[in-house]
């Protein structure tokens, strides 16, 4: 980490879609007019593939070095050096970003084509992938990123531009409110992400370090024990901070409002953005940090609890809803707190790897949701949809791969990931038996209500095309001969990028088989040994007893792998019982919509039905929301406004009307008194020159008076 | 008592007196130039007498002469003015010339 | 004797006609006087033994400006009306002025010392005159003649009539 390798091709994997997103920007208008769609999405597309292929290098460039070398350092340009701070426009490659980067544009890039398809009718192609080709470019400076200020930079970035596709169709008022929500919900997070920069760089500045760049900071973290900031811990304090930017960015308790109305904006951004890349951008800051959060444990533990709970909360609110996208956003919502529960028990590259494999399937998920709804004519309610197995089965297919994959079932990436985080949150120092429980549980009712979607959506009769819905008339056989046309699968375009998805929900798993299995071929642990160089000082922090751990020594991997080699037979029971859980989830959606066997309204009707009211309402958070937080704030803005209007105002034009009377006054002054002066020395000179002129009299005789006059007087003077 | 210079320029400044008293009072043009002429005469007695009694050459006699040949040029030209006032007013009454008053 | 007794005579002819200028009704009478006060004038003169100067003066004055002035007597006169333009006006304070420069003159002539020279006896002066005119005097002779030939055309310009184009 010392000595990275000095490259300078990582800009362009963020600068080419840049200039795509330009000249998209710009001159998308002119082209799409002019030529039609194929050279917009060809100016979309192949930026991002050409950002792919750079990924695919870079990778293989850090797979050839030594793992304690693969660090690569893209130092752009100088950025701000001010004072004790000193940023460079940098881009930095390890193992954790590689991974990402591979994420963001593989299944970026995916979804670009994908787009191509289902956006087949939308007039407004270029500003679409304008803006998509603008999130790429952000997002990939918030994964390349080499101090938290570049970091930033990205992470403002998609959060832009999360606002600009949510509201892509923005001529609805729905559409546009649930860009501004994403925004604002986002930017309370940022907020507190700001505040942890601005403490980190402060504390470390006290003490003659201050530095926003990760490396530096790494080396410099343990400068953080024993200072405090407003009473607490240092470390405590920052990395608190950055959590509750995480909660914003990664839509946990209590930030999560935004996400279920996110769904507004196209299917494939919600595919790409709140499945696969910006909603993990709170995962892989964590990550990041780890060695900061790894000095914390009551942060820790509080994104441990938070986690946990937002997983179970989301979890109950998916099993009532009714739109096949909301269903996918709460599961979402439900799958990153599992993620942080894996950061909050130490496990950060047990988290990284859920990350991985979630973007694969849930992007599988949400793509193959698109189809349906792109074949359905945007029909998005899942009691209209029925019976689409015949109809759309390459959809069907990959749709049921994906959803195994979440509920956890070997030998599906989930199951892998999943169960790793499981067994963590049981087995890590900072875990507990009550995290494994409520985790288990959860994913239980993942199993439950993500089958029910396929159950609900693939089985049965098709219901879509008429006016009223329940599940107990899907026998009407006529439901397709109606106005409503018979759903067919979607083309290659929008399928082919689903197989592969599913391709990898399928295989990707592998990549990180535990040691308790066997293994063949692959080998254990491969996931965790290539993020091992990034990861593990803090891992090892965590894990290890006191007196271990100095952050900035590299740890081997055989001492971290030291605890795994031990094969807990706990770790046996607990990965069969997961298995179980979620196979009785299953069962029970099958029961329950398929079989036809117990009734789900029955269940509604459970305790008057205000269980159900509560979760199909997501327990009236947002409501709570409205009338304390923003009914608050707005009345607060018209205090304002009207302290604006009447004092501030008030004085100016108080002050604007003493100018005025002062002018007066000087004018009155200036009109009578000076000008009163300069003419009354003119009417004294008139009268002078009046009374002088009576002299000249025109008569001879006065003359010579005066001569004589003069005479006399010289002659008196004289004598005299 | 001897005829002597005091007697010479009482007699000058009674003609003087005269002269004087007829400018400021005439309202006849020509009247105020008659007046004009007796304050040469008495000024030419003056120099007559000093030159007789007080220097014993000639300058005084010659002062006087050229007195007279002044005189004789301004009694001209005023008469010329008169008649050209004669002209434009018809009358010569001084009173009544004051155009000139402001 | 007869000397004081000639010389107090003409002096009073002299003063009288001086007086009858300033206080008559009448200018042709004002003129007349005047004639009289030029001729005790030239009186004087001789008696102090300027001739030549005293027969200037008759030839000049009484003879050239005195007949002058009685022409434009008689040119601006009203012939019908005798009396009207010659009315005085503000007597009083003219006497008040009078009184007063001649009480300061008075007291200045009988109180200044002159200076005395030698009083030489009665001669011929023409010669002398003649001899000093073209000689220290020959400028002012000269200029002398350019007045005069200027005071006549300035005379015949003044009293010419308006052209008439």
């Amino acid at each position: 980490m010392d000595h990275p390798i000095e490259v300078s091709y990582l800009r362009w994997i963020i600068l080419i879609p840049l200039i795509g997103a330009a000249l998209n920007g710009l001159l998308g208008a002119q082209i799409q007019k002019r030529s039609g769609r194929g050279p917009i999405i060809a100016i979309a597309c192949i930026p991002v593939t050409l950002s792919f292929a750079l990924a695919v290098w870079t990778f293989l460039q850090l797979f050839g070095l030594e793992p304690a070398q693969r660090f690569l350092l893209d130092d752009m340009s100088r950025w701000i050096h001010v004072g004790s701070l000193k940023v460079d426009l940098a881009f930095w490659a390890d193992p954790l970003s590689a991974v990402m980067l591979l994420v963001v544009t593989g299944i970026g890039g995916l979804i670009h084509f994908y787009s191509a398809g289902y956006l087949d009718e939308e007039p407004s192609l270029w500003r679409f992938y304008a803006y998509l080709n603008l999130f790429m470019a952000a997002m990939l400076t918030l994964v390349l990123g080499d101090s938290l200020l570049t970091m930033f930079v990205g992470w403002e970035g998609v959060g832009l531009c999360s606002y600009a596709l949510i509201g892509f169709w923005y001529k609805e008022w729905a559409n546009a409110s649930a860009g501004s929500k994403a925004f604002i919900v986002n930017r309370i997070g940022d907020f507190g992400f700001v505040l942890g920069i601005f403490a980190l760089f402060w504390t470390l500045d006290s003490v003659g370090q201050g530095t926003l760049v990760f490396r530096e900071i790494q080396h410099q973290a343990h400068l953080l024990q024993g200072q405090t900031v407003f009473g607490m811990a240092a470390a405590t304090f920052i990395t608190l901070m950055f959590f509750i930017g995480a909660t914003g960015k990664s839509a946990q308790i209590p930030l999560y409002v935004w996400l279920p109305d996110a769904m507004a904006g196209p299917t494939p951004v919600s595919a790409l953005i709140h499945a696969a890349t910006m909603v993990t951008a709170g995962v892989y800051m964590i990550a990041r940090l780890s060695f900061l959060f790894a000095m914390a444990p009551a942060t820790l533990a509080v994104v441990a609890t938070i986690g946990c709970a937002t997983a179970f909360v989301a979890a109950t609110i998916g099993v009532a809803q009714n739109d096949i996208k909301k269903v996918l956003a709460y599961s979402t919502v439900s799958q990153l707190g599992f993620m942080f529960v894996a950061m909050g028990v130490g496990a950060f590259s047990a988290g990284i790897f859920h990350l991985f494999t979630h973007a694969f399937f849930k992007a599988c998920l949400f793509l193959g949701s698109g189809s349906i709804i792109h074949a359905l004519h945007h029909e998005q309610d899942m009691r209209r949809m029925g019976g689409l197995r015949k109809y759309m089965p390459v959809t069907f297919f990959t749709f049921f791969v994906s959803t195994l994959a979440i509920a956890g079932i070997p030998p599906f990436a989930g199951f892998f990931s999943k169960d790793e985080i499981l067994w963590k949150a049981f087995s890590s120092p900072l875990g507990s038996p009550a995290l494994w429980l409520v985790g288990s549980i959860t994913a239980g009712m993942t199993a439950f209500y993500m089958f029910r979607q396929v159950f609900m959506v693939f089985y049965g009769e098709y219901r879509g095309g008429h006016s009223d819905h329940g599940h107990g008339h899907g026998t009407h056989g006529h439901g397709d001969a109606h106005g409503a046309h018979v759903p067919h699968e979607s083309p290659s375009i929008i399928t082919v990028p689903l197989i592969l998805l599913a391709l990898g929900a399928i295989l990707v798993g592998f990549l990180n088989v535990p040691g308790a299995l066997p293994a063949p071929v692959v080998g254990h642990h491969l996931f965790d040994s290539w993020l091992d160089p990034v990861l593990a000082p803090s891992a090892h922090i965590v894990t290890a007893p006191e007196g271990h751990g100095v952050v900035g020594e590299v740890v081997k991997e055989t001492e971290v792998f030291a605890e795994h080699v031990e094969h807990d037979p706990m770790e046996y029971t607990l990965m069969l019982t997961s298995v179980l859980i979620a196979l009785a989830g299953i069962g029970l959606a099958w029961l329950i919509y398929v079989r036809r066997a117990l009734s789900a309204d029955r269940f509604a009707e459970v305790l008057g039905g205000v269980p159900y009211r509560l979760v199909y309402n997501k327990y009236y958070l947002d409501e709570i929301y409205e009338v304390t937080f923003v009914r608050g704030a707005l009345a607060l803005s018209r205090l304002l406004a009207a302290f604006d209007r009447v004092v501030i105002d008030g004085i100016v034009n108080g002050s604007a009307l003493v100018v005025r009377g002062a002018s007066a006054l000087e004018g009155w002054i200036d009109n009578h008194i000076v000008d009163g002066t300069v003419n009354l020395i003119g009417a004294i000179c008139l009268w002078f020159g009046n009374r002088a002129r009576s002299l000249q009299t025109g008569h001879i005789y006065s003359y010579l008076y005066a001569i004589v006059i003069g005479v006399a007087v010289v002659l008196f003077v004289r004598l005299i | 008592m001897e005829i002597g210079l005091n007697h010479y320029l009482t007699v000058g400044l009674i003609v003087f007196l005269a002269g004087l008293f007829t400018v400021l009072t005439r309202r006849n043009a020509i009247g105020v130039l008659m007046g004009v002429e007796l304050i040469l005469n008495s000024a030419n007695i003056n120099y007559i007498a000093f030159s007789r009694f007080g220097s014993g050459n000639y300058d005084g006699q010659i002062f006087s002469i050229f007195v007279i040949m002044l005189a004789a040029a301004e009694a001209a030209i005023g008469l010329a003015i008169v008649l050209g006032i004669f002209r434009k007013f018809e009358t010569i009454d001084v009173e009544a010339v004051d155009t000139l008053r402001g | 004797m007869i000397y004081a007794a000639l010389f107090y005579l003409i002096a009073g002819i002299t003063v009288v006609s001086a007086l009858g200028v300033a206080f008559s009704r009448n200018v042709v009478y004002s003129a007349f006087a005047l004639m009289g006060t030029l001729l005790g004038a030239a009186g004087l003169y001789a008696f102090l033994g300027a001739d030549f100067v005293a027969v200037v003066q008759l030839l000049v004055y009484v003879g050239g400006i005195l007949v002058l002035t009685l022409f434009a007597i008689m040119l601006t006169h009203q012939i019908a009306d005798v009396q009207v333009s010659n009315r005085s006006v503000g007597r009083l304070p003219a006497l008040a002025l009078i009184v007063a420069v001649g009480g300061a003159m008075g007291y200045a002539i009988h109180r200044a010392p002159w200076v005395r020279g030698e009083v030489k006896p009665l001669a011929p002066t023409t010669f002398g005159i003649g001899e000093s005119f073209l000689g220290p005097y020959l400028l002012p002779f000269e200029l002398a003649s350019i007045v005069l030939l200027t005071a006549l055309v300035g005379a015949v310009v003044l009293s010419r009539k308006e052209l008439r184009d």
